[in-house]
């Protein structure tokens, strides 16, 4: 779970990184050109690609898995129950799940098409397609946009949390308790935040 | 002081339990909070009623055999006290207490407010100890020298006293800090390294068949542990038994 989380979420990195470039004034040359390589390049395709779709698979059934275990180790509720917790931190799964329905939508809206370009209904390779569907995506679609955000939020929340929680899943010094609390602030702002900008610049300029 | 108690009653672990309602008068601010409970018990015995099972041992904080849930925090609101050692002047007069068990499959409940936490027991029992060799050339524990910084984090996670008030706290039911209080203080002396690789494994073996959950670093077991173990013994142990799994 740990493991499966720390390599997701240096994915999640990378995905910003390119992502960012959609906001490079130069009418998406280089989002398009770094979208292309990522599209056709056979390692990322036929290596990276399927190590991804593992790790995102893995996580998830990981999460039911100790959820199903937890559940299992309290059958008998309190009736009152007051935890010195945080929210996030007792409720990862309700975080993970509204993740996993962003998931869905997120591949719908881009991967599927993608897949399908390539392998159910062939086309040429159009490398400036990127950039438009991406504006197709979010210019003045406010539920989407919303819902993107609103999943980004939640993201953010369960990386705060899961980030520190993972370092210490895999016995990292806890000397460095006060350090992973702020790479973990610090990295979960900065993926929110970004995510957000990008679909908001996109829902307001064409 | 007079207090309105709901109270968990269970005749046994096979019948249904549920909360009763009782009513105590007079109660002095300075009783400790089992002794308003033998008040209680007082009273129900004199009204011909079962008294209130409860665990309780030393009543000087250090047995662990006291345990409760108190208006939904283990060993009740007062951070780092045992139950036996808070005190009625935490309280206001008229206040209405919830008093429940330790909850958890791996502490099944044997009566009222008393849980079998001989789970705890036997996760000692696979690797919680120093073996030692008592053919007569046993060499004396405090022979030995121990670099102060080691022998003072034994020492802080040795304080833990197996309440089981960190199963309580967690929403999972996890008991990763007493498992990991107990490798980190054998892991940290010369005495228990010896067999650290085999006592963290059987340990976690045995933790895992008793039905605890599993930890999520929510950070309840640390903020409710009466002797304020640190989630820092749960990553200790999780270092230990990655190392014990490659080596």
């Amino acid at each position: 779970m740990a493991l499966s989380g720390i390599f997701l979420m240096i994915f999640l990195l990378q995905h910003l990184a390119i992502n960012l470039t959609s906001l490079i004034p130069d009418n998406g040359e280089t989002f398009n050109t770094i979208s292309h390589f990522m599209g056709y390049n056979p390692i990322v395709q036929f290596v990276l690609q399927p190590i991804l779709i593992f790790g995102v698979c893995f996580h998830f059934v990981m999460g039911f898995i100790l959820e199903y275990q937890n559940r299992k180790a309290r059958v008998q509720k309190y009736i009152l129950h007051k935890t010195r917790s945080s929210w996030i931190s007792r409720n990862m799964i309700i975080s993970g799940l509204v993740i996993l329905a962003f998931l869905i939508l997120h591949f719908d809206d881009f991967w599927l098409p993608e897949i399908n370009d390539k392998y159910i209904n062939p086309v040429l390779p159009d490398p400036e397609k990127y950039f438009f569907h991406l504006q197709e995506q979010f210019y003045n679609q406010t539920y989407r946009t919303i819902f993107y955000c609103i999943s980004f939020v939640l993201l953010g929340l369960h990386l705060n949390h899961g980030l520190a929680s993972s370092f210490q899943s895999v016995g990292v010094s806890s000397a460095n308790k006060h350090i992973l609390k702020v790479a973990a602030n610090v990295y979960s702002i900065t993926i929110t935040v970004g995510f957000i900008s990008i679909a908001i610049f996109h829902y307001f300029i064409h | 002081m007079d207090l309105s108690l709901k109270i968990w009653r269970q005749k046994n672990k096979n019948e249904k339990g549920s909360m009763q309602d009782y009513s105590i008068k007079n109660i002095e601010p300075d009783m400790s909070f089992l002794e308003m409970l033998d008040v209680l018990n007082q009273q129900l015995i004199s009204g011909g009623e079962e008294p209130v099972a409860f665990d309780h041992d030393c009543r000087e904080g250090i047995c662990g055999s006291c345990s409760l849930v108190i208006n939904g925090a283990p060993h009740g609101p007062h951070k780092s006290t045992t139950t036996c050692q808070l005190h009625m002047r935490k309280f206001k007069s008229g206040d209405t207490i919830y008093i429940e068990p330790f909850r958890g499959s791996a502490f099944p409940i044997i009566k009222d407010l008393i849980v079998d936490r001989s789970s705890f027991d036997r996760i000692q029992q696979a690797g919680g100890y120093v073996s030692v060799n008592t053919s007569g050339n046993t060499v004396d524990a405090n022979a030995t020298p121990i670099p102060k910084p080691n022998a003072d984090e034994a020492f802080k996670s040795a304080a833990c006293i197996g309440c089981g008030a960190c199963v309580a706290a967690c929403k999972n039911s996890s008991a990763m800090l007493f498992v990991g209080a107990k490798v980190s203080q054998y892991a940290q002396l010369p005495q228990g390294k010896v067999e650290r690789t085999e006592r963290v494994k059987n340990m976690v073996v045995q933790m895992d068949k008793e039905g605890f959950g599993n930890c999520t670093n929510t950070g309840a077991c640390e903020a409710h542990c009466p002797k304020e173990i640190s989630l820092d013994n749960i990553v200790k142990l999780n270092r230990e038994y990655l190392n014990s799994k490659i080596k």
